[in-house]
């Protein structure tokens, strides 16, 4: 199966009935695959005017209470910006995968890269945060996309599947089981207001059309959902709260995997080139390396990279010119390799163990 | 009653005193109130501007979202869940200036909302700044030597993009606009009524209509009814200082959206 279309079937897994999209390569097959499946399961699957539109339309879907996608890449990325910003302020459980391609503008739209992940994080205007994982494989495509909703229902939030084209069309013999877990949002309490966190600083979510009458703004609101723009405290005590919902548990739903924790050289990857990163660390076995591969990139778990007592250097294989590179580079006090590759093609083995020689050899790559 | 679908606790409200907006939203309630619609399965759906700021003094579920992009949240909130009624309210600046691509598609796809369009030719609420409906010569703030740009017919607009419901009134005609909602809401797909109403803070202070009252006669001695001026005109062009009011199109093309007749 296509990595495409693992991401539509782990949508439909996970009781996914709407979809709004707008064709761009290399993520149009997740929209054709759900334009094919949803209206035979009562969903419903609609062709937006525009990226704009279709995030407008998953965050109006998903206030109904259904669980609402749309797919895209770097250029519709770029214009879902405003409204992820407007699902973040309030509370919006949507999923969004990008299929990320070259850029930037309309750069190189069938070949793979992983230009967005600071604009994930921070491409929005003000301050927020948010949920963004990364596949490495399709069967990862199918089940990232499932815990996607899972995790925008539990912190109503928008949560990204950052794929790439390399895994978006790549096909591999994956294994569908016969019903995920699903989480839906904890409801919202009688006498309790729209917007009133819980302990959890999560308000409880009710949809419309249950007589709750909730106002939905994207202005400063308080808890009743009443726009309340020009009191510092309003805005601050709701922005941290935004934030410290998501960054408060980084650590506790971090999704990794770590191999050889003695290693004296650690790959931090993400998405494909955790498939060269395997090849030259388990299949190569490059003396002294081992690797952390990151399944949810943001929140950033800053502490999975003291797992390391050994390490001598961090090494960012990613594809751009050093994102995430940087955000280990803030958490850590030991050399970090940016290893960016940009153009479209995947690092080949040989690359990153040249890297590794370099270092252990006393040499700066 | 009409004041049970208002907050309370949301007053006192953000208009200018003069404005036309509250003639509109109080119109708007009336012809729901009218046709015995349940609060809990109304909602209200805005963009941006002053006109978008009516849906959270409305007692019922409502997304105040971005800018021009009312109609695309409203498409969302509508084909999810067809049984909910989804009225949207809108500016001429939100809807046909940021927002135009939205509703021409809205109007395309006949998805079966009432959006009620307050059409006061400006942007009142960033200060009055020309909006895409400014006629040819009025003053603004980024016209200050008078617009020069022809501005959009809205109706006109929506009819040629395919809706089912099309009217014009003015914020004086105050039981024509309720009938035209009534009618709106009961014809099956996309629903579109314009209301020119007036802005004597942003825009009338500029443009001699400074009182309210003088705003009001203005629309009223400019609007032009579409049924006489049909009979009576022989195919000649309205001069360009009048516009025309009434019904515009009332037709039954497919639609989306609709709910189920069960």
């Amino acid at each position: 199966m296509q990595g495409n279309v693992a991401c539509a079937e782990g949508a439909l897994a996970a009781g996914c009935t709407f979809f709004a999209g707008y064709p761009i390569t290399p993520s149009t097959e997740v929209a054709e695959h759900m334009a094919a499946k949803l209206p035979k399961r009562k969903g419903c699957f609609i062709q937006m005017e525009d990226e704009i539109a279709s995030m407008a339309a998953i965050i109006g879907a998903a206030w109904t209470g259904v669980r609402a996608m749309t797919a895209t890449s770097g250029p519709g990325f770029s214009l879902m910006m405003e409204n992820i910003g407007y699902a973040v302020m309030s509370e919006t459980p949507c999923v969004l995968i990008n299929v990320q391609r070259g850029g930037p503008s309309t750069g190189q739209p069938t070949m793979a890269a992983q230009g967005d992940m600071m604009q994930v994080r921070f491409g929005s205007h003000g301050d927020f945060s948010i949920i963004a994982l990364a596949p490495s494989t399709v069967q990862e495509c199918f089940e990232l996309t499932a815990k996607a909703f899972n995790l925008a229902d539990q912190f109503r939030c928008p949560v990204f599947l950052m794929a790439d084209e390399v895994i978006g069309h790549m096909r591999e013999r994956i294994t569908i089981p016969d019903s995920v877990q699903i989480v839906r949002p904890k409801p919202l309490q009688e006498g309790m207001l729209p917007f009133a966190p819980e302990d959890d600083l999560i308000p409880g979510f009710a949809a419309f059309g249950t007589g709750r009458k909730i106002p939905v703004t994207g202005l400063t609101h308080n808890e009743k959902g009443y726009p309340d723009s020009t009191n510092p405290a309003r805005h601050e005590s709701l922005v941290r709260r935004l934030v410290d919902k998501i960054e408060t548990v980084r650590h506790s739903i971090a999704d990794y995997e770590i191999v050889n924790e003695e290693a004296e050289y650690v790959f931090v990857c993400y998405g494909s080139p955790v498939r060269t990163v395997q090849e030259v660390v388990q299949r190569a076995k490059t003396p002294g390396t081992g690797y952390l591969h990151l399944r949810m990139i943001w929140p950033f778990p800053e502490q999975l990279l003291s797992r390391f007592p050994n390490v001598k250097a961090f090494i960012v294989p990613e594809l751009n010119l050093g994102m995430i590179s940087r955000e280990v580079e803030r958490h850590v006090c030991v050399p970090v390799i940016s290893a960016g590759k940009i153009g479209g093609e995947l690092h080949a083995p040989d690359e990153l163990v040249a890297i590794v020689e370099q270092l252990r050899s006393g040499g700066c790559p | 009653m009409r004041d049970d679908w208002l907050r309370a606790d949301r007053l006192p409200h953000i208009y200018c005193a003069g404005c036309g907006n509250g003639t509109i939203m109080n119109c708007v309630l009336e012809a729901v109130d009218q046709l015995g619609w349940n609060m809990d399965e109304t909602v209200f759906v805005s963009g941006i501007g002053c006109s978008s700021r009516a849906p959270g003094y409305i007692r019922t579920d409502s997304l105040h979202t971005t800018h021009g992009r009312a109609l695309a949240f409203a498409t969302g909130v509508k084909m999810a869940n067809p049984s909910l009624h989804v009225l949207v309210f809108t500016g001429d600046g939100d809807l046909s200036a940021i927002g135009g691509n939205h509703f021409i598609h809205a109007c395309r796809r006949n998805i079966d909302l009432t959006v009620v369009c307050m059409n006061n030719y400006i942007y009142g609420m960033t200060g009055g700044q020309g909006s895409p409906t400014t006629p040819i010569g009025k003053t603004s703030t980024t016209t200050p030597y008078g617009a020069a740009e022809m501005p959009f017919d809205l109706a006109e607009l929506a009819v040629a993009a395919g809706a089912n419901y099309v009217a014009r009134w003015t914020s004086y005609h105050v039981t024509e606009l309720t009938k035209a909602v009534v009618a709106g809401i009961q014809t099956p797909g996309f629903s579109f009524i314009e209301v020119r109403c007036q802005c004597p803070t942003s825009y009338g202070r500029r443009n001699k209509y400074r009182q309210p009252g003088d705003f009001i006669t203005y629309l009223r001695e400019s609007a032009v009814l579409k049924d006489r001026w049909d009979r009576s005109s022989a195919g000649e062009e309205l001069p360009s200082e009048k516009f025309l009011i009434g019904e515009f199109v009332r037709r039954s093309r497919p639609a989306m959206g609709v709910p189920d007749e069960a």
